[in-house]
């Protein structure tokens, strides 16, 4: 077997169109002033959100996934616990709320698995930016998802019946408090996302955690019909902390207390867990 | 400036007991193209991966553009470009929008970002598919936006993580033609390829990378000469002339000079392409006027096979496949 080379007068080809055209673009490829941090994590933003354009079906988890759970907690649940679906919602309004927001949280880390699994994400590690910017931007984006979900649950509970006590400002206190908790938290699925391996492991170990924080909290019900061992659990479960900061803000009370738990809480899973992401990004698997 | 475009010395990655690169030194020139050859698993992605700063070395050191990959990392990151099945784009993103967005990273401002977007949409003969889902895009289509966001800003080096790999053979001389472009321009084009005849056609030099090492480097011309004998076949114009040429080949090439059945060829065995080539010109200088000549040689295959001692994996029937 032997490759042959053959030379013969042939002329040389001319150069085709394409080449010239490529370094054309080559040459107008000079390097802009670098872009500020702000300014590449807000481009991240507009990523995601032109993800949601493109794949809206993702909102499905944000929209339908709520107005399901608040609908079968408040008629399925409702009556036995408070006696009446109007006096459960007033109680279980604020907490389902932070149950439909932090659930959603931890798409944020399926979605980071999906592009280090793709390559998105190398190829955004390989630039000359702001290394965080790209989680940043994730998060930026995921606000908005926040949003829409913390939206359409409080219009579901509306039409329910609720009527919250704090009115809108005490509703928007308690939205931003529970933002505020949510980015935090988001950065413990980002570390998972660049840790494990695949996007089934990222979202089985997200649930595990999740699902005694939140399924172990006064959301659902007051804990002091609870037995002692999971009230202790409680009365250290951080979301029960941010439940009574967000049920404080609309029920019009004083959220004083609580704030300083939750936006302790929140600092440290920013420190912890960012500072773990960000050293786990430098060099994933 | 320095005159290297990569220099690495003992550099290792390990993962669990694999040493997918087991202490590469590498010193490439700039300009031209540098290919990386080796079968499935050998370790080319991790050494370019280490090389572009995306993962961190266990051990030895590395500069790329005279900047060292881990205390500099930043600045090799703004001087390299990168496409490969690791380094893609975003699948639900248009096509516009991707190179929109990479443009906006680099610091390209709303209109510039989109301008410069459309450039190269254009250059890559994808403006008809701009506002197309790149999930959507056909395999050449998919490798040409790949190649198209690592050159927003134009990269002094391009790393090229197998560019071809599952293309049809007309994609994937699209994907030659766009090296070729782009090493003419300037670009040193550092390329990773598990198909020999890719290296052979766009590498001026190659390095044979097989479990972490690598076991030969040289152009593919050494790298086959140091394999084997390659053979000179000669066909002159007038049949008349083959004695007179046989005789001033055996001359200059010092072996013997076989008559072919053909009464205007000649064949001989040569160790030394140099003095072939000299020999040609002895004819050239006589007068002969030759109607072809051939240079045969052992194909990459067979250096490959000789060099590992097992066949560079399955090339033909991925092809196939791809096909």
């Amino acid at each position: 077997m032997s490759t042959t080379e053959t030379h013969t007068q042939a002329t040389e080809e001319a150069p085709k169109p394409q080449a010239h055209a490529i370094a054309t673009a080559l040459a107008g490829g000079a390097r802009p002033a670098r872009p500020s941090a702000l300014s590449t994590s807000v481009t991240f933003g507009w990523r995601a959100l032109l993800k949601i354009k493109h794949v809206p079906e993702q909102l499905f988890d944000v929209t339908l996934f709520p107005v399901m759970m608040t609908l079968i907690f408040t008629y399925l649940f409702g009556g036995a616990i408070a006696g009446s679906t109007q006096d459960y919602i007033a109680y279980l309004a604020p907490g389902i709320l932070v149950q439909s927001v932090l659930f959603i949280t931890m798409y944020t880390g399926a979605t980071l698995r999906e592009d280090i699994d793709k390559g998105v994400f190398d190829r955004f590690r390989s630039l000359p930016i702001w290394r965080p910017s790209a989680l940043v931007g994730m998060l930026l984006g995921d606000a908005v998802r926040y949003t829409i979900a913390a939206t359409v649950t409080g219009i579901v509970c509306w039409f329910v019946g609720w009527r919250p006590e704090g009115g809108i400002v005490g509703v928007l206190m308690g939205v931003l408090t529970l933002l505020i908790f949510a980015f935090g938290l988001t950065w413990l699925w980002t570390f998972l996302a660049l840790l494990l391996r695949s996007q089934r492991a990222v979202m089985g170990v997200s649930m595990m955690i999740l699902m005694p924080l939140v399924f172990g909290s006064n959301i659902f019900a007051d804990p002091s019909t609870m037995p002692g061992w999971l009230q202790g659990w409680i009365s250290v479960n951080p979301v029960a902390h941010l439940v009574d900061a967000v049920r404080a803000f609309m029920d019009g009370g004083s959220a004083a207390g609580e704030m300083v738990w939750v936006i302790g809480w929140s600092a440290a899973l920013v420190a912890v867990f960012g500072t773990l992401t960000m050293w786990k990004y430098r060099d994933p698997r | 400036m320095t005159d290297l475009a990569i220099e690495t010395e003992g550099l290792t990655k390990i993962y669990g007991d694999l040493r997918a690169v087991d202490g590469i030194d590498l010193a490439i020139a700039r300009g031209g193209v540098h290919g990386f050859l080796g079968p499935n698993g050998a370790g080319k992605t991790t050494a370019i991966r280490m090389l572009a700063t995306l993962i961190r070395p266990d051990a030895g050191r590395g500069t790329v553009l005279g900047h060292d990959i881990v205390k500099e990392a930043d600045a090799v990151r703004s001087l390299v470009g990168l496409t490969g099945q690791f380094a893609s784009v975003d699948e639900d993103l248009t096509g516009a929008e991707n190179l929109r967005l990479i443009a906006l990273l680099y610091g390209y401002r709303g209109q510039a970002a989109s301008r410069r977007a459309m450039e190269l949409l254009e250059a890559f003969s994808l403006a008809d598919a701009a506002g197309k889902q790149v999930k959507n895009y056909s395999g050449g289509m998919r490798r040409r936006i790949d190649i198209a966001a690592s050159i927003i800003v134009s990269p002094e080096l391009l790393f090229l993580d197998e560019p071809t790999t599952g293309l049809d053979p007309r994609a994937r001389n699209e994907v030659w033609d766009i090296i070729r472009a782009l090493v003419d321009f300037g670009t040193t084009v550092m390329l990773t390829t598990q198909y020999l005849d890719e290296a052979d056609q766009l590498a001026d030099r190659i390095s044979v990378i097989d479990t972490g090492k690598i076991i030969a480097e040289g152009s593919a011309t050494e790298l086959k000469a140091s394999v084997g004998a390659g053979s000179l076949h000669v066909r002159v114009m007038h049949r008349n002339d083959r004695d007179t040429a046989r005789e001033l080949l055996m001359r200059e090439l010092d072996v013997d000079v076989a008559r072919e059945a053909d009464p205007q060829a000649l064949s001989a065995s040569v160790e030394d392409r140099a003095r072939a080539t000299r020999a040609l010109s002895a004819l050239e200088a006589a007068g002969i006027d030759v109607a072809q000549f051939s240079l045969g040689q052992p194909s990459l295959d067979e250096v490959f096979l000789a060099l590992t001692g097992h066949p560079a994996e399955k090339t033909a029937t991925d092809e196939e496949v791809a096909a």
